[in-house]
Protein backbone atom coordinates (compact mmCIF):
# COMPACT_ATOMS: atom_id res chain seq x y z
CA UNK A 1 0.00 0.00 0.00
CA UNK A 2 0.96 3.60 -0.37
CA UNK A 3 2.53 5.70 2.31
CA UNK A 4 -0.30 8.36 3.08
CA UNK A 5 -0.06 11.52 1.44
CA UNK A 6 0.51 13.81 4.29
CA UNK A 7 2.05 12.17 7.38
CA UNK A 8 3.44 15.04 10.08
CA UNK A 9 4.99 14.27 13.77
CA UNK A 10 5.01 16.27 16.57
CA UNK A 11 4.81 19.30 14.12
CA UNK A 12 5.41 22.47 16.03
CA UNK A 13 5.66 26.25 15.08
CA UNK A 14 6.41 28.61 17.12
CA UNK A 15 6.55 32.80 16.58
CA UNK A 16 8.24 34.87 18.48
CA UNK A 17 5.38 35.78 21.25
CA UNK A 18 2.88 32.71 19.90
CA UNK A 19 2.61 29.09 19.65
CA UNK A 20 0.76 28.68 16.11
CA UNK A 21 0.92 25.20 15.90
CA UNK A 22 1.20 22.92 18.94
CA UNK A 23 2.66 19.00 18.31
CA UNK A 24 0.22 17.98 15.68
CA UNK A 25 0.18 14.27 14.45
CA UNK A 26 -1.96 13.55 11.99
CA UNK A 27 -1.74 11.43 8.31
CA UNK A 28 -3.79 12.32 5.28
CA UNK A 29 -4.95 9.41 3.27
CA UNK A 30 -4.62 9.37 -0.25
CA UNK A 31 -7.34 10.04 -2.25
CA UNK A 32 -9.14 11.60 0.72
CA UNK A 33 -10.54 15.20 0.88
CA UNK A 34 -9.29 16.51 4.42
CA UNK A 35 -10.29 19.39 6.10
CA UNK A 36 -8.94 21.48 8.65
CA UNK A 37 -11.78 23.25 10.21
CA UNK A 38 -10.73 25.90 12.83
CA UNK A 39 -11.45 29.85 13.72
CA UNK A 40 -9.39 32.71 12.75
CA UNK A 41 -5.58 32.36 14.44
CA UNK A 42 -6.06 28.52 15.11
CA UNK A 43 -3.00 27.75 13.34
CA UNK A 44 -4.75 26.64 9.92
CA UNK A 45 -2.23 28.42 7.19
CA UNK A 46 0.37 28.01 9.36
CA UNK A 47 -0.08 23.93 9.11
CA UNK A 48 -0.60 24.39 5.17
CA UNK A 49 2.71 26.56 5.20
CA UNK A 50 4.43 23.98 6.62
CA UNK A 51 3.32 21.16 4.41
CA UNK A 52 4.62 23.26 1.16
CA UNK A 53 7.86 24.00 2.97
CA UNK A 54 7.30 27.78 2.45
CA UNK A 55 7.26 27.76 6.63
CA UNK A 56 10.05 25.88 8.31
CA UNK A 57 8.63 23.91 11.35
CA UNK A 58 10.20 24.94 14.97
CA UNK A 59 10.43 21.33 15.62
CA UNK A 60 8.83 18.00 14.16
CA UNK A 61 8.95 15.91 11.21
CA UNK A 62 6.56 16.36 7.94
CA UNK A 63 6.66 14.28 5.46
CA UNK A 64 4.79 14.90 2.05
CA UNK A 65 4.26 12.14 -0.66
CA UNK A 66 6.79 9.74 0.97
CA UNK A 67 9.58 12.37 1.15
CA UNK A 68 10.39 14.58 3.69
CA UNK A 69 9.53 17.95 3.24
CA UNK A 70 12.25 19.89 4.91
CA UNK A 71 14.85 17.96 3.65
CA UNK A 72 13.96 17.07 0.29
CA UNK A 73 11.28 19.43 -0.71
CA UNK A 74 11.82 19.15 -4.44
CA UNK A 75 10.90 16.30 -5.00
CA UNK A 76 7.25 16.98 -3.86
CA UNK A 77 6.94 20.49 -5.03
CA UNK A 78 6.25 19.66 -8.82
CA UNK A 79 3.89 17.07 -7.56
CA UNK A 80 1.70 19.44 -5.34
CA UNK A 81 0.18 23.02 -5.46
CA UNK A 82 -1.60 25.61 -3.71
CA UNK A 83 -4.18 28.03 -4.21
CA UNK A 84 -6.01 30.63 -1.96
CA UNK A 85 -7.79 33.72 -2.49
CA UNK A 86 -4.91 35.42 0.02
CA UNK A 87 -2.03 34.98 -1.86
CA UNK A 88 -2.26 37.03 -5.57
CA UNK A 89 -1.12 36.48 -9.17
CA UNK A 90 0.75 39.58 -10.81
CA UNK A 91 -2.05 41.51 -11.01
CA UNK A 92 -0.83 43.68 -14.70
CA UNK A 93 -0.20 40.52 -16.12
CA UNK A 94 -2.77 39.10 -18.21
CA UNK A 95 -4.54 35.60 -17.20
CA UNK A 96 -2.46 34.03 -20.12
CA UNK A 97 0.36 35.27 -19.35
CA UNK A 98 0.21 34.51 -15.77
CA UNK A 99 -0.77 30.76 -16.59
CA UNK A 100 2.05 30.68 -19.07
CA UNK A 101 4.67 31.88 -17.03
CA UNK A 102 3.76 29.04 -13.86
CA UNK A 103 3.18 26.15 -16.91
CA UNK A 104 6.96 27.26 -17.53
CA UNK A 105 7.85 27.09 -13.74
CA UNK A 106 6.16 23.76 -13.50
CA UNK A 107 7.84 22.13 -17.04
CA UNK A 108 4.09 21.40 -17.82
CA UNK A 109 4.61 19.90 -21.37
CA UNK A 110 2.61 20.84 -24.37
CA UNK A 111 1.91 24.25 -22.13
CA UNK A 112 0.19 25.90 -24.51
CA UNK A 113 -2.19 22.77 -25.26
CA UNK A 114 -2.38 22.21 -21.53
CA UNK A 115 -3.02 26.42 -20.91
CA UNK A 116 -5.72 26.55 -23.42
CA UNK A 117 -7.35 23.14 -22.27
CA UNK A 118 -7.83 24.08 -18.35
CA UNK A 119 -8.65 27.90 -19.70
CA UNK A 120 -11.89 25.71 -21.16
CA UNK A 121 -12.57 23.96 -18.40
CA UNK A 122 -12.83 26.42 -15.94
CA UNK A 123 -14.29 28.74 -18.07
CA UNK A 124 -11.50 31.50 -18.63
CA UNK A 125 -11.49 32.03 -22.25
CA UNK A 126 -13.50 34.90 -22.16
CA UNK A 127 -10.88 37.46 -20.11
CA UNK A 128 -7.40 35.36 -21.16
CA UNK A 129 -6.48 38.76 -22.38
CA UNK A 130 -7.36 41.02 -19.86
CA UNK A 131 -4.84 41.80 -16.85
CA UNK A 132 -5.73 39.39 -13.34
CA UNK A 133 -6.36 42.83 -11.69
CA UNK A 134 -9.18 43.75 -13.43
CA UNK A 135 -11.14 40.46 -12.67
CA UNK A 136 -13.77 39.71 -9.91
CA UNK A 137 -13.41 38.05 -7.24
CA UNK A 138 -15.05 34.75 -8.39
CA UNK A 139 -13.35 35.16 -11.78
CA UNK A 140 -9.84 35.46 -9.70
CA UNK A 141 -10.82 32.56 -8.00
CA UNK A 142 -10.97 30.34 -11.30
CA UNK A 143 -7.37 31.68 -12.35
CA UNK A 144 -5.85 30.65 -9.41
CA UNK A 145 -7.52 27.12 -9.54
CA UNK A 146 -5.92 27.06 -13.21
CA UNK A 147 -2.11 28.05 -11.92
CA UNK A 148 -2.79 25.43 -9.02
CA UNK A 149 -4.40 22.77 -11.92
CA UNK A 150 -1.14 22.95 -14.31
CA UNK A 151 1.15 20.22 -12.76
CA UNK A 152 -2.02 17.64 -11.93
CA UNK A 153 -1.16 17.78 -8.50
CA UNK A 154 -1.26 14.64 -6.41
CA UNK A 155 -1.94 16.75 -3.38
CA UNK A 156 -3.56 20.05 -3.67
CA UNK A 157 -3.74 21.99 -0.83
CA UNK A 158 -6.68 25.27 -0.45
CA UNK A 159 -6.49 27.53 1.88
CA UNK A 160 -10.23 29.08 2.45
CA UNK A 161 -10.63 28.11 -1.43
CA UNK A 162 -13.65 30.13 -1.58
CA UNK A 163 -13.53 32.95 0.89
CA UNK A 164 -15.15 35.93 -0.42
CA UNK A 165 -17.29 34.66 -3.25
CA UNK A 166 -21.16 34.83 -3.80
CA UNK A 167 -22.69 31.34 -3.35
CA UNK A 168 -23.40 30.59 -6.89
CA UNK A 169 -19.57 31.32 -7.73
CA UNK A 170 -18.57 29.14 -4.40
CA UNK A 171 -20.21 26.50 -5.78
CA UNK A 172 -18.91 26.45 -8.86
CA UNK A 173 -16.01 26.08 -7.62
CA UNK A 174 -16.57 23.64 -4.98
CA UNK A 175 -18.37 21.06 -8.00
CA UNK A 176 -15.44 21.81 -10.20
CA UNK A 177 -12.45 20.68 -6.92
CA UNK A 178 -14.52 17.28 -6.46
CA UNK A 179 -14.88 16.56 -10.27
CA UNK A 180 -11.00 17.05 -10.29
CA UNK A 181 -10.48 15.17 -7.49
CA UNK A 182 -12.55 11.92 -8.35
CA UNK A 183 -10.80 12.63 -12.02
CA UNK A 184 -7.36 12.40 -11.11
CA UNK A 185 -7.19 10.48 -8.03
CA UNK A 186 -6.31 13.73 -5.80
CA UNK A 187 -5.48 13.81 -2.19
CA UNK A 188 -7.43 17.58 -1.26
CA UNK A 189 -6.59 19.28 2.02
CA UNK A 190 -8.22 22.34 2.57
CA UNK A 191 -8.57 24.90 5.33
CA UNK A 192 -11.68 26.27 6.10
CA UNK A 193 -14.19 27.81 8.25
CA UNK A 194 -17.16 27.19 6.67
CA UNK A 195 -19.45 24.57 7.44
CA UNK A 196 -21.51 24.19 4.59
CA UNK A 197 -18.51 24.08 2.50
CA UNK A 198 -16.59 21.49 4.93
CA UNK A 199 -19.67 19.31 5.46
CA UNK A 200 -20.41 18.92 1.31
CA UNK A 201 -16.63 18.23 0.47
CA UNK A 202 -15.04 16.47 2.79
CA UNK A 203 -14.99 12.87 3.86
CA UNK A 204 -12.57 13.53 6.75
CA UNK A 205 -12.45 16.77 9.13
CA UNK A 206 -9.84 17.93 11.38
CA UNK A 207 -11.03 20.66 13.75
CA UNK A 208 -8.31 22.73 15.00
CA UNK A 209 -8.05 25.13 17.97
CA UNK A 210 -5.07 26.81 19.35
CA UNK A 211 -2.29 25.07 17.50
CA UNK A 212 -4.19 21.29 17.87
CA UNK A 213 -6.32 19.17 17.23
CA UNK A 214 -9.20 18.49 18.97
CA UNK A 215 -11.54 16.68 17.24
CA UNK A 216 -11.49 14.36 14.10
CA UNK A 217 -13.74 12.40 12.11
CA UNK A 218 -15.85 12.19 9.55
CA UNK A 219 -18.98 15.13 8.94
CA UNK A 220 -21.55 12.46 10.05
CA UNK A 221 -18.84 11.12 13.03
CA UNK A 222 -18.80 14.64 14.43
CA UNK A 223 -22.50 15.33 13.98
CA UNK A 224 -23.03 12.05 15.19
CA UNK A 225 -20.54 12.24 18.12
CA UNK A 226 -21.92 15.68 19.63
CA UNK A 227 -25.37 14.94 19.17
CA UNK A 228 -26.45 17.62 16.87
CA UNK A 229 -28.12 18.16 13.63
CA UNK A 230 -25.20 20.19 11.36
CA UNK A 231 -21.23 20.54 11.22
CA UNK A 232 -22.09 24.34 12.56
CA UNK A 233 -23.62 23.17 15.56
CA UNK A 234 -20.91 21.23 16.49
CA UNK A 235 -18.52 23.46 15.65
CA UNK A 236 -20.39 25.95 17.75
CA UNK A 237 -20.70 23.62 20.78
CA UNK A 238 -16.83 23.33 20.53
CA UNK A 239 -15.96 26.61 20.59
CA UNK A 240 -18.57 27.67 23.14
CA UNK A 241 -18.01 24.96 25.46
CA UNK A 242 -13.95 25.85 25.27
CA UNK A 243 -14.57 29.71 25.23
CA UNK A 244 -17.10 28.60 28.58
CA UNK A 245 -14.28 26.41 30.26
CA UNK A 246 -12.09 29.51 29.98
CA UNK A 247 -14.15 32.17 31.70
CA UNK A 248 -14.38 29.90 34.40
CA UNK A 249 -10.65 29.62 35.27
CA UNK B 1 2.18 7.89 -12.55
CA UNK B 2 0.94 9.10 -15.00
CA UNK B 3 3.65 10.06 -18.40
CA UNK B 4 2.55 13.67 -17.72
CA UNK B 5 2.95 13.73 -13.89
CA UNK B 6 6.35 11.75 -14.75
CA UNK B 7 7.56 14.63 -16.79
CA UNK B 8 6.54 17.41 -14.62
CA UNK B 9 8.08 15.48 -11.54
CA UNK B 10 11.49 14.80 -13.43
CA UNK B 11 11.90 18.61 -14.87
CA UNK B 12 11.18 19.93 -11.41
CA UNK B 13 13.58 17.68 -9.70
CA UNK B 14 16.90 19.37 -11.40
CA UNK B 15 18.33 22.65 -10.49
CA UNK B 16 19.48 25.23 -12.67
CA UNK B 17 17.14 25.28 -15.18
CA UNK B 18 16.75 27.02 -17.93
CA UNK B 19 13.02 27.16 -18.78
CA UNK B 20 12.49 28.46 -15.00
CA UNK B 21 14.82 31.52 -15.43
CA UNK B 22 13.18 32.03 -18.51
CA UNK B 23 9.38 31.87 -16.90
CA UNK B 24 10.99 34.73 -14.49
CA UNK B 25 12.36 37.14 -17.02
CA UNK B 26 9.42 36.64 -19.29
CA UNK B 27 7.08 37.47 -16.23
CA UNK B 28 8.75 40.60 -16.20
CA UNK B 29 9.31 41.34 -19.57
CA UNK B 30 5.23 40.59 -20.07
CA UNK B 31 5.56 43.62 -17.30
CA UNK B 32 7.14 46.12 -19.01
CA UNK B 33 5.44 45.79 -22.68
CA UNK B 34 2.32 46.17 -20.96
CA UNK B 35 3.48 49.42 -18.95
CA UNK B 36 4.64 52.30 -20.84
CA UNK B 37 4.92 54.42 -18.14
CA UNK B 38 7.14 51.93 -16.59
CA UNK B 39 9.56 51.96 -19.74
CA UNK B 40 9.48 55.49 -19.93
CA UNK B 41 10.51 56.09 -16.31
CA UNK B 42 13.81 54.41 -17.40
CA UNK B 43 14.59 55.76 -20.04
CA UNK B 44 13.86 59.68 -18.10
CA UNK B 45 16.70 60.05 -15.71
CA UNK B 46 19.39 59.18 -17.43
CA UNK B 47 18.08 61.35 -20.13
CA UNK B 48 17.55 63.99 -17.66
CA UNK B 49 21.27 63.84 -16.50
CA UNK B 50 22.85 63.48 -20.31
CA UNK B 51 20.72 66.44 -20.97
CA UNK B 52 22.21 68.50 -17.76
CA UNK B 53 25.98 67.20 -17.86
CA UNK B 54 26.06 67.69 -21.25
CA UNK B 55 24.80 71.60 -20.51
CA UNK B 56 27.55 71.84 -18.19
CA UNK B 57 30.33 70.19 -20.18
CA UNK B 58 29.85 72.59 -23.01
CA UNK B 59 30.19 75.01 -20.23
CA UNK B 60 33.31 74.00 -18.74
CA UNK B 61 34.81 73.28 -22.24
CA UNK B 62 35.73 77.00 -22.55
CA UNK B 63 35.92 77.61 -18.64
CA UNK B 64 37.87 74.67 -17.55
CA UNK B 65 41.51 73.56 -18.75
CA UNK B 66 40.74 70.09 -17.57
CA UNK B 67 37.43 69.18 -18.86
CA UNK B 68 38.54 70.68 -22.14
CA UNK B 69 41.44 68.47 -22.23
CA UNK B 70 38.38 65.57 -22.88
CA UNK B 71 35.16 67.22 -23.49
CA UNK B 72 32.99 63.80 -22.48
CA UNK B 73 34.43 63.03 -19.08
CA UNK B 74 31.36 64.49 -17.21
CA UNK B 75 29.15 62.75 -20.03
CA UNK B 76 30.98 59.45 -19.87
CA UNK B 77 31.31 59.79 -16.02
CA UNK B 78 27.34 60.74 -15.95
CA UNK B 79 26.39 57.34 -17.78
CA UNK B 80 28.62 54.90 -15.86
CA UNK B 81 27.10 56.20 -12.99
CA UNK B 82 23.41 55.91 -14.27
CA UNK B 83 24.85 51.84 -15.51
CA UNK B 84 25.64 51.38 -11.20
CA UNK B 85 22.34 52.25 -10.29
CA UNK B 86 20.42 51.16 -12.88
CA UNK B 87 21.87 47.73 -12.39
CA UNK B 88 20.93 47.89 -8.96
CA UNK B 89 17.59 49.22 -9.40
CA UNK B 90 16.86 46.64 -11.73
CA UNK B 91 17.37 43.68 -9.86
CA UNK B 92 15.42 45.73 -6.29
CA UNK B 93 12.75 46.77 -8.56
CA UNK B 94 11.83 43.17 -10.19
CA UNK B 95 11.93 41.91 -7.00
CA UNK B 96 9.78 44.54 -5.05
CA UNK B 97 7.41 43.47 -8.19
CA UNK B 98 6.84 40.49 -6.53
CA UNK B 99 6.60 42.04 -2.98
CA UNK B 100 3.80 44.38 -4.48
CA UNK B 101 1.85 41.62 -6.30
CA UNK B 102 2.13 39.08 -3.59
CA UNK B 103 3.33 36.88 -5.79
CA UNK B 104 6.24 34.89 -3.76
CA UNK B 105 4.49 32.35 -2.20
CA UNK B 106 3.22 31.13 -5.60
CA UNK B 107 6.93 31.42 -6.83
CA UNK B 108 8.32 29.42 -4.13
CA UNK B 109 5.82 26.55 -3.60
CA UNK B 110 6.92 25.96 -7.56
CA UNK B 111 10.30 24.32 -8.44
CA UNK B 112 11.78 27.63 -8.51
CA UNK B 113 14.87 27.60 -6.49
CA UNK B 114 15.92 31.16 -4.67
CA UNK B 115 19.69 31.52 -6.70
CA UNK B 116 17.27 30.99 -10.02
CA UNK B 117 14.97 33.31 -8.91
CA UNK B 118 18.54 35.07 -8.27
CA UNK B 119 19.64 34.58 -12.19
CA UNK B 120 16.76 35.82 -13.42
CA UNK B 121 16.60 39.21 -11.17
CA UNK B 122 20.30 39.48 -12.93
CA UNK B 123 19.22 39.05 -16.31
CA UNK B 124 16.06 41.64 -16.00
CA UNK B 125 18.67 44.16 -14.56
CA UNK B 126 20.43 43.96 -17.47
CA UNK B 127 17.47 44.16 -19.83
CA UNK B 128 16.47 47.48 -17.79
CA UNK B 129 20.12 48.82 -17.56
CA UNK B 130 20.13 48.67 -21.27
CA UNK B 131 16.51 50.31 -22.05
CA UNK B 132 17.73 52.93 -19.60
CA UNK B 133 21.11 54.37 -20.80
CA UNK B 134 21.26 53.40 -24.21
CA UNK B 135 18.88 56.19 -25.14
CA UNK B 136 20.70 58.40 -22.91
CA UNK B 137 23.94 57.32 -24.55
CA UNK B 138 22.67 57.76 -27.92
CA UNK B 139 21.11 61.30 -27.64
CA UNK B 140 24.46 62.57 -26.93
CA UNK B 141 25.86 61.87 -29.89
CA UNK B 142 23.81 64.37 -32.10
CA UNK B 143 23.20 67.08 -29.10
CA UNK B 144 27.21 67.40 -28.13
CA UNK B 145 28.88 65.76 -30.54
CA UNK B 146 30.32 62.68 -28.17
CA UNK B 147 29.63 59.04 -28.38
CA UNK B 148 30.66 57.23 -25.01
CA UNK B 149 30.87 53.82 -28.00
CA UNK B 150 34.15 56.03 -28.83
CA UNK B 151 35.59 54.32 -25.94
CA UNK B 152 35.49 51.14 -27.90
CA UNK B 153 36.22 47.63 -25.63
CA UNK B 154 37.26 49.86 -22.45
CA UNK B 155 33.94 50.74 -22.29
CA UNK B 156 33.04 46.68 -22.04
CA UNK B 157 34.90 46.43 -19.06
CA UNK B 158 33.51 49.39 -16.97
CA UNK B 159 29.99 48.49 -18.02
CA UNK B 160 30.21 44.81 -16.91
CA UNK B 161 32.49 45.97 -13.62
CA UNK B 162 29.61 48.47 -12.50
CA UNK B 163 27.06 46.28 -13.71
CA UNK B 164 27.91 43.06 -11.59
CA UNK B 165 28.93 45.57 -8.28
CA UNK B 166 25.11 46.56 -9.14
CA UNK B 167 23.73 43.00 -8.98
CA UNK B 168 25.69 42.86 -5.33
CA UNK B 169 24.16 45.91 -4.21
CA UNK B 170 20.96 45.13 -5.69
CA UNK B 171 20.51 41.46 -4.31
CA UNK B 172 21.51 42.51 -0.54
CA UNK B 173 19.10 45.41 -0.70
CA UNK B 174 16.23 42.66 -1.92
CA UNK B 175 17.62 40.73 0.89
CA UNK B 176 16.34 43.76 3.43
CA UNK B 177 13.35 44.00 1.61
CA UNK B 178 12.27 40.46 2.22
CA UNK B 179 12.75 40.44 5.66
CA UNK B 180 11.58 44.12 6.15
CA UNK B 181 9.08 44.34 3.84
CA UNK B 182 7.81 47.04 1.78
CA UNK B 183 8.82 49.44 4.62
CA UNK B 184 11.94 49.55 3.54
CA UNK B 185 11.23 50.05 -0.12
CA UNK B 186 13.29 53.40 0.01
CA UNK B 187 16.14 51.88 0.42
CA UNK B 188 15.83 50.13 -3.77
CA UNK B 189 16.24 54.17 -4.80
CA UNK B 190 18.66 55.89 -1.96
CA UNK B 191 21.12 53.06 -0.68
CA UNK B 192 23.17 53.37 -3.71
CA UNK B 193 23.60 57.00 -3.35
CA UNK B 194 25.58 56.78 -0.78
CA UNK B 195 28.45 55.73 -2.32
CA UNK B 196 27.98 58.53 -4.94
CA UNK B 197 30.82 61.13 -3.29
CA UNK B 198 33.50 58.45 -2.48
CA UNK B 199 32.66 56.89 -6.35
CA UNK B 200 35.13 59.72 -8.23
CA UNK B 201 32.11 59.98 -10.81
CA UNK B 202 33.15 63.75 -12.06
CA UNK B 203 36.35 64.03 -9.63
CA UNK B 204 39.63 61.91 -9.24
CA UNK B 205 39.21 60.04 -5.77
CA UNK B 206 42.85 62.41 -4.32
CA UNK B 207 40.74 65.24 -4.00
CA UNK B 208 38.75 63.24 -0.76
CA UNK B 209 40.65 62.85 2.40
CA UNK B 210 43.06 60.36 3.48
CA UNK B 211 41.01 58.44 5.18
CA UNK B 212 37.76 58.86 2.81
CA UNK B 213 39.86 57.80 0.13
CA UNK B 214 41.29 54.44 1.91
CA UNK B 215 37.04 53.44 2.31
CA UNK B 216 36.68 54.63 -1.24
CA UNK B 217 39.20 52.17 -2.90
CA UNK B 218 36.95 48.87 -0.83
CA UNK B 219 34.71 49.39 -3.91
CA UNK B 220 34.93 48.52 -7.10
CA UNK B 221 33.35 52.11 -8.37
CA UNK B 222 36.47 54.18 -8.07
CA UNK B 223 38.91 52.16 -9.98
CA UNK B 224 36.05 52.36 -12.98
CA UNK B 225 36.11 56.05 -12.93
CA UNK B 226 39.89 56.28 -12.59
CA UNK B 227 40.15 53.66 -15.36
CA UNK B 228 37.41 55.93 -17.44
CA UNK B 229 39.84 58.78 -16.55
CA UNK B 230 43.02 57.07 -18.26
CA UNK B 231 41.49 56.22 -21.07
CA UNK B 232 40.11 59.61 -21.47
CA UNK B 233 43.00 61.71 -20.81
CA UNK B 234 45.89 59.50 -21.47
CA UNK B 235 44.41 57.14 -24.07
CA UNK B 236 45.43 54.01 -21.81
CA UNK B 237 43.69 51.46 -20.45
CA UNK B 238 44.54 50.45 -16.94
CA UNK B 239 44.34 46.86 -16.72
CA UNK B 240 45.56 47.22 -12.33
CA UNK B 241 42.97 49.22 -12.09
CA UNK B 242 40.32 46.83 -14.01
CA UNK B 243 41.69 44.01 -12.15
CA UNK B 244 41.35 45.20 -8.54
CA UNK B 245 37.90 46.08 -9.92
CA UNK B 246 36.51 42.73 -10.66
CA UNK B 247 38.41 41.11 -7.75
CA UNK B 248 36.03 43.72 -5.36
CA UNK B 249 33.36 42.16 -7.65
CA UNK B 250 33.34 38.95 -7.41
CA UNK B 251 33.85 39.59 -3.44
CA UNK B 252 30.89 41.75 -3.40
CA UNK B 253 28.67 40.03 -5.77
CA UNK B 254 29.10 36.46 -3.42
CA UNK B 255 28.11 38.50 -0.25
CA UNK B 256 24.69 40.12 -1.78
CA UNK B 257 24.18 36.70 -3.30
CA UNK B 258 24.61 34.95 -0.48
CA UNK B 259 22.69 37.57 1.79
CA UNK B 260 19.83 36.93 -0.84
CA UNK B 261 19.88 33.27 -0.97
CA UNK B 262 20.39 33.77 3.57
CA UNK B 263 16.95 35.99 3.35
CA UNK B 264 14.72 33.00 2.05
CA UNK B 265 15.77 30.91 5.07
CA UNK B 266 15.09 33.62 7.67
CA UNK B 267 11.91 34.27 5.91
CA UNK B 268 10.78 30.51 6.11
CA UNK B 269 11.95 30.56 9.46
CA UNK B 270 9.43 33.83 10.19
CA UNK B 271 6.72 32.83 8.26
CA UNK B 272 6.98 35.99 5.62
CA UNK B 273 6.51 34.93 2.16
CA UNK B 274 2.78 34.19 2.70
CA UNK B 275 2.44 37.77 4.42
CA UNK B 276 -0.61 39.18 2.91
CA UNK B 277 0.40 43.09 2.18
CA UNK B 278 1.46 45.74 4.78
N1 LIG C 1 4.49 35.13 10.24
C1 LIG C 1 3.97 35.13 11.47
N2 LIG C 1 4.62 35.73 12.47
C2 LIG C 1 4.11 35.73 13.74
N3 LIG C 1 2.96 35.14 14.08
C3 LIG C 1 2.25 34.53 13.11
C4 LIG C 1 2.70 34.48 11.76
N4 LIG C 1 1.80 33.79 11.02
C5 LIG C 1 0.83 33.45 11.87
N5 LIG C 1 1.07 33.87 13.13
C6 LIG C 1 0.23 33.64 14.33
O1 LIG C 1 0.05 32.25 14.47
C7 LIG C 1 -1.29 31.94 14.84
C8 LIG C 1 -1.91 31.01 13.82
O2 LIG C 1 -2.11 31.73 12.61
P1 LIG C 1 -2.67 31.06 11.28
O3 LIG C 1 -1.96 29.80 11.03
O4 LIG C 1 -2.64 32.09 10.23
O5 LIG C 1 -4.19 30.74 11.68
P2 LIG C 1 -5.47 30.47 10.78
O6 LIG C 1 -5.02 30.25 9.38
O7 LIG C 1 -6.10 29.24 11.38
O8 LIG C 1 -6.35 31.65 10.90
C9 LIG C 1 -2.00 33.26 14.97
O9 LIG C 1 -1.99 33.62 16.33
C10 LIG C 1 -1.16 34.20 14.16
O10 LIG C 1 -1.25 35.52 14.65
MG1 LIG D 1 -5.59 31.30 7.64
Amino acid sequence: MLEPAIRVTRLTKRYKTVLAVAALDFEVTRGSVTALLGGNGAGKTTTLSMIMGLVLPTSGAIEVLGQDMVHHRYRVLPRMNFSSPYVELPRSLTVQENLAVFARLYGIPDRTKACARLAEELDLTAFLKRATGTLSAGEKTRVMLAKSLLNQPELLLLDEPTASLDPDSADWIRTYLQDYQRRYGATVLMASHNMLEVERMCDDVMVMREGKIEHRGTPAELIRQFGRDTLEEVYLDIHRREGGARAAQ
Amino acid sequence: MSAFRDKVSRAGAHGFSPTRISAMVMRHVYLLRRSWPRLLELAYWPIVQVLLWGFISKFFATNSTWVAQAAGVLLAGVLLWDVLFRSQLGVTISLLEELWSRNLGHLFISPLRPYELCISLTTMSLIRTLIGILPAALIAIPLYEYSIFDMGLPLLAFFSTLLVFGWALGLAIAAVLIRLGMAAENLAWLLVFVLAPISGIYYPIDVLPGWVQVIAWMFPAPYVFEGMREVLFHGVFRVDLMLAALALDLVYLLLGAGAFLYSFRVARVQGLLLRTGE
